[in-house]
């Protein structure tokens, strides 16, 4: 018996309890590449507007830290993979990365994988399959990529690199994931140790391209981006992914041969015996459960923020070195260009910032369906009280991470900057956009009150559109009524625009009758 | 309340309650009740309906129809005041991955409304129970453990047990059975659901069998034995055939001079007046064992 016995029947197993996720994730990103493509072939017909399509997105600094170096822009090609990359990417990577611990890291944390290892299977078959799957999802990936890009007419090359490329990054982020499952003993920890490191790579290569330094070429996503297709189709720099994703394949095998099962490379510490006095409450127990993911979140965000404050001195910089930028912005002059950037960047941040919303209140869900809720639930703690404290740690928690947002990214500029003024502003600028991270909670609440099972996703669902909305809005041309349905759409971008107090009171007041109505919910129905 | 079947305060009952799952009925009429102050054994075969009438009396299902009551009070409108009152065992304990065992019996504890300390203390001793271990690396019977220490820890009137030894050594089964008797001489009232014979046997004074979310028997052991079966072997000076034609005997077997065959409790004395015709010359009779009789009520359709 080798040590990848088995592989096949676990290859099927996967394959069937994933049979509509991993469909999903594959068409889901394909999709928005068949509408990126779509949407820029009607967008720019003449040569006069691709031209005016690339020297706005040369000035960009905010358009750079997302999408990239710009490359190929002159013609529809190369804009529409600039445009559509940026999600293609991610969404790939990201893909393998869950799919990866879902299979392996997970299974052996439920012990489902104990009732399976005791059978004839060898000790590396569960992330050989998983690997496997994840592989040809991320090569299907590439493929209908490269053909949705052929369909619309660009050339035959540079869409199969294109295409190619996310299926090196797609294969990448599962070895990150592989190794990532075998450091800690819980799932949730491996999942967090390679979003991490995905997210992280993403924010190196977009501060090395603001910045235009070989800062970029630290990151993969720099690499799967240097291979520029429709300019130069570098096909040879797919060979450092791939290369990177064999060793870390190989060095998750290692790893797995040398720990026990069940047990991670950290191994648990005797904890304390007594409880502290805060753990008596919903919201103790809730902050409790919540504290590593909150963490996490604040951790990252605040890097991110720090990481993007750093750089706002060289946007301005890039438009003072060029007429030609400067004239772009009509209104002219540093400060208008530092103030878009920043709106843009706090946009984004707070639009991310709403999964930890969503992910926190979907925990008292998860909490149910683990039975622990049961367990509270039969102390003298109501359901209202137990909702509630959960809420309590979503709302401080939101608020605390965009505080942070807002306090990164205006200390690290008024340091690079020798600026202090910014300080304030971006701090409510970060607060501004508080009532849309609520909507989105509030949306959840909803949900977990009346459609319990569905919570998930509709949950995900609504942070999803949101974030396609502020990324890919504008380019979808998205009819008001429906880019409206984001409640970032409705809240003004501080500081590139003044404050007002009305949208951000409404919007806060939908999100405030969801979570009413929700609760509502929640105290009616069986909890299972 | 008063109970009038044991002439005792009530502490719960649950009264033609349907409970239904799109189309499954996991309760369909059923009936318990509990005195104040007794160990009731809760029965019957997997997938019958004995944890969705826990979750019933917890309020953390409602009751499509029927009347549910919980110390004097409804507990779907009063879960919470009335959880003060009470303790519950899951019978399969979940806990959080990332807390100790000593946590989380202080937090179960404390949410309830406090816990014995000193108790807390003679009961982690009792169990073997180590706190300091994160909950993620309990096995199912530690994390059973916890669950019932701090059930154990708390003083309450009422103590909602769901097969709470499943996965516990003999002696820890031991350690269980001395703290469901302790409870008993306090006062508080248990019910209990369980699968082992022997436990129900040596701690319940009356129990509830429930099929297909129905009640299938209800009464003190002695009076679930006495509606069952006997079964007689007979030894008789001439064959008795004619005991085929006794009603309420069942499946008469004859074997070199002797007959063995079951009989309704209610018709005994009608079989032995036939053999005693016979002439008898050796007899043996001997009441159901449990295990007969929870088959009996687990495996035929209920007649009465």
């Amino acid at each position: 018996m080798s040590a990848v016995t088995g592989t096949v029947h676990l290859v099927r197993l996967v394959l069937r309890r994933d049979r509509i996720r991993l469909p999903v994730w594959i068409l889901g990103i394909t999709a928005v590449t068949a509408a990126s493509a779509n949407a820029i072939r009607s967008l720019y017909e003449t040569p006069e507007e691709i031209a005016g399509y690339a020297a706005t997105v040369e000035a960009s600094a905010a358009t750079r830290l997302m999408n990239g170096r710009p490359a190929a822009l002159d013609s529809l090609d190369g804009i529409t993979v600039y445009e559509s990359s940026t999600v293609a990417v991610l969404a790939v990577a990201l893909m393998s990365v869950f799919l990866v611990v879902r299979h392996t890291r997970a299974e052996e944390e439920t012990g489902r994988a104990e009732l399976l290892r005791s059978t004839v299977l060898g000790r590396h078959a569960a992330t050989a399959a998983a690997f496997s799957v994840a592989a040809v999802a991320s090569a299907l990936v590439g493929l209908l990529d490269a053909a949705v890009l052929v369909a619309n007419g660009a050339a035959a090359e540079g869409s199969l690199l294109h295409g190619a490329s996310l299926a090196c990054l797609g294969l990448l982020g599962a070895a990150v994931a592989a190794v990532a499952a075998q450091v800690t003993p819980s799932a949730r920890g491996a999942l967090g140790i390679a979003g991490g490191l995905v997210g992280a790579a993403y924010v190196v290569r977009g501060l090395g391209d603001v910045s235009d330094t070989a800062l970029t070429w630290v990151s993969p996503f720099g690499w799967a981006q240097g291979t520029r297709p429709y300019a130069d189709d570098r096909w040879w720099l797919l060979v450092p992914l791939l290369v990177l994703a064999a060793l870390l394949a190989g060095a998750a095998v290692t790893l797995a041969a040398h720990r026990d099962f069940g047990a991670g490379l950290l191994q648990a510490r005797a904890g304390r015996p007594r409880a502290r006095p805060s753990l008596a409450t919903g919201w103790g127990l809730a902050f409790r459960t919540q504290r590593g993911l909150l963490l996490g979140w604040t951790a990252g965000i605040t890097a991110t923020a720090a990481l993007f404050g750093s750089t706002g001195r060289e946007v301005v910089d890039m438009v003072a070195d060029n007429p030609d930028l400067a004239a772009v912005f009509e209104a002219g002059g540093a400060g208008s260009v530092l103030d878009g950037y920043f709106a843009f960047v706090l946009s984004f941040l707070a639009v991310v910032s709403a999964a930890f919303a969503v992910s926190s209140v979907l925990r008292l869900k998860g909490e149910e369906d683990a039975g622990r809720a049961e367990a509270v639930l039969a102390t003298g703690l109501s359901r209202t009280r137990w909702a509630l404290g959960g809420l309590a740690v979503t709302l401080a928690g939101s608020l605390l991470i965009l505080l942070c947002a807002g306090l990164g990214l205006g200390i690290t500029h008024a340091l690079v900057a020798d600026d202090g003024s910014a300080v304030r502003v971006l701090l409510g600028g970060a607060l501004a956009q508080a009532p849309g991270i609520l909507a989105l909670a509030g949306c959840t609440v909803l949900a977990l009150g009346w459609l319990p099972r569905w919570s998930g996703v509709v949950g995900w669902g609504v942070f999803a559109f949101a974030l396609l909305q502020s990324y890919l809005g504008e380019l979808l041309s998205l009819p008001d009524v429906v880019a409206g349905l984001s409640p970032f759409w409705h809240l003004p971008m501080v500081p590139s625009e003044a404050f007002t107090a009305a949208p951000a009171a409404v919007v806060t007041s939908v999100a405030a009758v969801l979570t009413v109505v929700g609760f509502l919910g929640l105290r009616s129905r069986d909890i299972t | 309340m008063f109970c009038i079947v044991c002439r005792m305060a009530e502490a719960l009952l649950l009264d033609g309650v349907v409970k239904t799952f799109g189309t499954v009925r996991a309760l369909d009429g059923f009936r318990m009740q509990v005195a104040e102050g007794e160990v009731h054994g809760f029965l019957g075969p997997n997938g019958a309906g004995k944890s969705t009438a826990m979750r019933v009396l917890l309020g953390l299902l409602r009751a499509d129809a029927g009347t549910v009551r919980l110390l004097d009070g409804d507990p779907w409108s009063q879960a919470a005041e009335l959880h003060r009152r009470l303790a519950y065992v899951p019978g399969d304990v979940n806990l959080w991955p990332n807390l100790t065992g000593g946590e989380v019996i202080d937090l179960l504890g404390r949410m309830r409304g406090g816990l014995d300390e000193g108790r807390r203390a003679e009961l982690l001793d009792r169990f073997e129970l180590d706190p300091r271990k994160k909950a993620r690396t309990y096995s199912k019977g530690n994390r059973q453990k916890v669950a019932l220490v701090a059930a154990f820890a708390s003083e309450v009137e009422l103590y909602l047990l769901d097969e709470p030894t499943s996965g516990l050594d003999p002696l820890m089964e031991a350690a269980f059975q001395e703290c469901v008797l302790e409870a008993k001489a306090e006062g508080a009232t248990v019910l209990l659901s369980s699968h082992i014979l022997a436990e129900v046997e040596a701690l319940c004074d009356r129990v509830s069998i429930i099929r297909n979310g129905r009640t299938a028997q209800s009464g003190t052991l002695s009076e679930l034995r006495h509606l069952t079966r006997t079964t007689v072997t007979a030894e008789t000076a001439r064959p008795v055939p004619a005991i085929a034609e006794v009603p309420g005997v069942h499946q008469p077997e004859f074997q070199d001079g002797k007959v063995t065959f079951d009989v309704d409790s209610t018709h005994l004395d009608d079989a032995v007046r036939v053999l005693s015709g016979a002439g008898i010359k050796a007899l043996t009779a001997h009441p159901p064992t449990l295990e007969e009789l929870f088959l009996r009520q687990y495996g035929e359709e209920i007649t009465s």
